[in-house]
């Protein structure tokens, strides 16, 4: 072993140390073949993922022309516009779906997490009145769900057909999001919130000055699984809207990507010039509808996927 | 995903507050507590009117409802609704579809994320794991509609491959719209939507493994394959049984975005599940009765499937969903 021929390059003879790879000493060398099908299988992974992303994007900014000239999908950009944007957000269906589906997002995701946040605490402090009964209200609804058509009457009783409150108020609270951040209150040293309340601090101030302050990661992990829910609800707003005028982002981009059906004239995709000869939507206007749809969760991701690993396993794991 | 079981677990030994764990009156606690019990009263209000409200409502399902005499003033017609469901061939389409995609994808979906999961952690640079999972966790957050259009626009119709098929002189193909592989291109899907994610749970498992472990059994002479055998596996032995559990509990449920957005490519032959099926039944066609007992059937049966899940897993010395109190 150690009496390697010393014509051999050094890396070939010299085994390369623990410190060098990350590998630990007493772990075999990776096989040639082990050596080259990590990185293809990852990177087709990778691939397959940000492939079909990349087209979209290129296309979406791609003129007229190139997509004529490409027959359909651009993969090559070229003669990069972003005339599509400007067309889409300059007022229409898509301009007034987006902002809708911003507004909603937005108010619904702060009352969601206010409600769950309150009772999170509410229901972490051990001993207190009634919190195991409530903790089991909570925790039945995993077991069963109301199914879709005493859901729909009951909406529809509560007069919330055709009103946003439709797709705020009935998915308001995750149970699963609730525990995930009960079980992180509840890893919270008790001697903490003993020590606030010697001193005089009520439980809305305990919640506010010492637990909050301290469960920044898993507010914002369970901000985001609500926020990415409320954006991409697609199913209260088939079920509950009728009026085409509420549509939030996720119907237009059923209707005129999956359903394929042509813009409303005068809608940001297309000057009308007369009934019936409205072209279709060009596929980069298509195209940059689906990527308005995709950008708000690219911008609050890289923030967020830090923190995931630590709140999901929270709740999967330890629950 | 979560388990239910140690939030059940009695609580009591950590009395809080005042060493009165047993003794605090009704009285003096309440008045102790009603900040909490304020705090929890807006979420158990709104899981009372959305969930456990409407769940009362499934009496319409033993009626034959209608919308303007409301529960209270329709008949009562028994198991009539049923009776006719069980007789509809339509139904047991829609129940058969929902269990070939369920066996279909735990064969075929399942293992992803554990596969994922055990090559990723085998790569030794961080960083390049780091890039690698928030890749692959990406597209759990993207919509169904976002995803059925992406891969509509990848291989539709009038999508990437067929443009390059097309310009390369062969037949267009269009696999959206084929009934016939219609399972293939479910699972496809669910595989690029979420078995990235599914992956999380995995390396969490793998990451508590002790590698101590490894270290010993290199030394007795374990070559990789059967450390992975040996160790590697019975560490994941837990989440894998409980999360087959859950799945075997979900059977009934495939997903009802992505299919009734698809539904009408394919057709009813292929695409009709179970909650498609309520909801063409009871919603569309307004055969509300009918749609709900539809409904009540699929939440009972898989009621049913979780608790009989569960008591497999205790069964074979699995700690389950929840555990027994």
């Amino acid at each position: 072993m150690t009496t390697q021929p010393v014509t051999l390059p050094r890396r070939l003879t010299r085994r390369r140390s623990e410190e060098e790879t990350g590998r630990p000493v007493w772990e075999e060398e990776p096989s040639f073949l082990g050596r080259l099908s990590k990185p293809v299988v990852l990177g087709l992974v990778i691939l397959l993922v940000t492939f079909p992303l990349y087209v979209v994007v290129v296309t979406s900014l791609s003129s007229t022309e190139a997509v004529t000239r490409a027959g359909g999908l651009v993969v090559v950009p070229r003669e990069l516009t972003v005339a599509a944007y400007v067309q889409l957000l300059s007022g229409g269906v898509v301009t007034r779906a987006l902002l809708i589906s911003v507004v909603i997002t937005a108010i619904g995701t702060f009352f969601s997490l206010a409600i769950t946040v309150l009772a999170a605490y509410g229901l972490s402090r051990p001993g207190s009145l009634l919190h195991r009964p409530l903790l089991f209200v909570v925790l039945l609804t995993f077991l069963f769900g109301p199914g879709i058509i005493p859901s729909y009457l009951v909406v529809n009783s509560l007069g919330l057909i055709n009103s946003y409150g439709s797709l705020i108020l009935p998915t308001a609270v995750s149970a699963f999001n609730l525990i995930v951040m009960r079980s992180f209150f509840m890893g919270i040293p008790g001697e903490l919130i003993d020590s606030a309340r010697i001193d005089g601090a009520g439980e809305f101030a305990v919640l506010s000055r010492i637990v909050m302050p301290l469960s920044k990661a898993v507010v914002a992990v369970v901000g985001l699984f609500y926020a990415v829910g409320y954006w991409n609800a697609f199913f209260n707003a088939m079920l509950y809207l009728n009026d085409n005028n509420k549509w939030p982002l996720q119907m237009v981009l059923r209707t005129y990507i999956v359903q394929e059906q042509v813009l409303p004239t005068g809608a940001g995709g297309v000057t009308s010039t007369g009934i019936g000869l409205a072209p279709a939507p060009s596929l980069a206007i298509k195209m940059a509808i689906v990527v308005i749809a995709i950008v708000p969760v690219l911008v609050i991701y890289p923030f967020i996927q830090k923190h995931f690993t630590k709140g999901v396993i929270i709740g999967a794991v330890k629950g | 995903m979560t388990t239910v079981g140690s939030s059940l677990r009695p609580k009591a030994s950590r009395a809080r507050g005042s060493a009165k764990a047993g003794g605090a009156s009704w009285r003096h606690r309440l008045r102790r507590d009603w900040p909490l019990l304020a705090m929890v009263a807006p979420v158990i209000v709104l899981l009372g009117v959305f969930h456990y409200f409407p769940t009362l409502g499934n009496v319409i399902a033993f009626q034959d409802y209608s919308p303007y005499a409301g529960i209270r003033g329709s008949d009562f017609i028994g198991f009539a609704n049923f009776e006719r469901m069980f007789s509809e061939p339509a139904f047991w389409s829609a129940l058969l579809n929902t269990l070939a995609i369920t066996a279909f994808q735990l064969v075929f979906y399942f293992p992803v994320p554990i596969f994922l999961a055990l090559l990723l952690n085998s790569v030794l640079s961080v960083r390049l794991r780091t890039l690698v999972q928030g890749v692959v966790y990406l597209p759990h957050f993207f919509s169904w509609v976002l995803v059925v259009s992406l891969f509509q626009q990848m291989i539709g119709g009038a999508g990437l491959l067929a443009q390059t098929l097309r310009s390369n002189g062969y037949q267009a193909v269009d696999l959206m719209t084929k009934p016939d592989s219609f399972i293939l291109l479910v699972t496809a899907q669910s595989i690029w939507k979420d078995a990235g994610w599914g992956m999380i749970v995995f390396l969490a498992a793998l990451s508590t493994i002790n590698p101590a472990l490894y270290e010993a059994a290199a030394a007795d002479g374990a070559n990789r394959w059967r450390r992975l055998w040996h160790i590697t596996l019975p560490g994941l032995r837990p989440v894998i049984v409980l999360l087959l559990i859950l799945r075997l509990g979900d059977a009934l449920t495939v997903g009802f975005e992505q299919f009734i957005l698809q539904r009408s490519a394919v057709g009813g032959g292929a695409a009709e599940v179970l909650d498609t099926y309520v909801y063409y039944q009871g919603l569309l066609v307004g055969d509300f009765g009918y749609g709900a007992a539809a409904g009540l059937f699929k939440g009972v049966v898989g009621l049913v499937l979780v608790l009989l899940a569960n008591r497999f897993a205790h069964l074979v010395g699995e700690q389950g969903v929840y555990s027994r109190s």
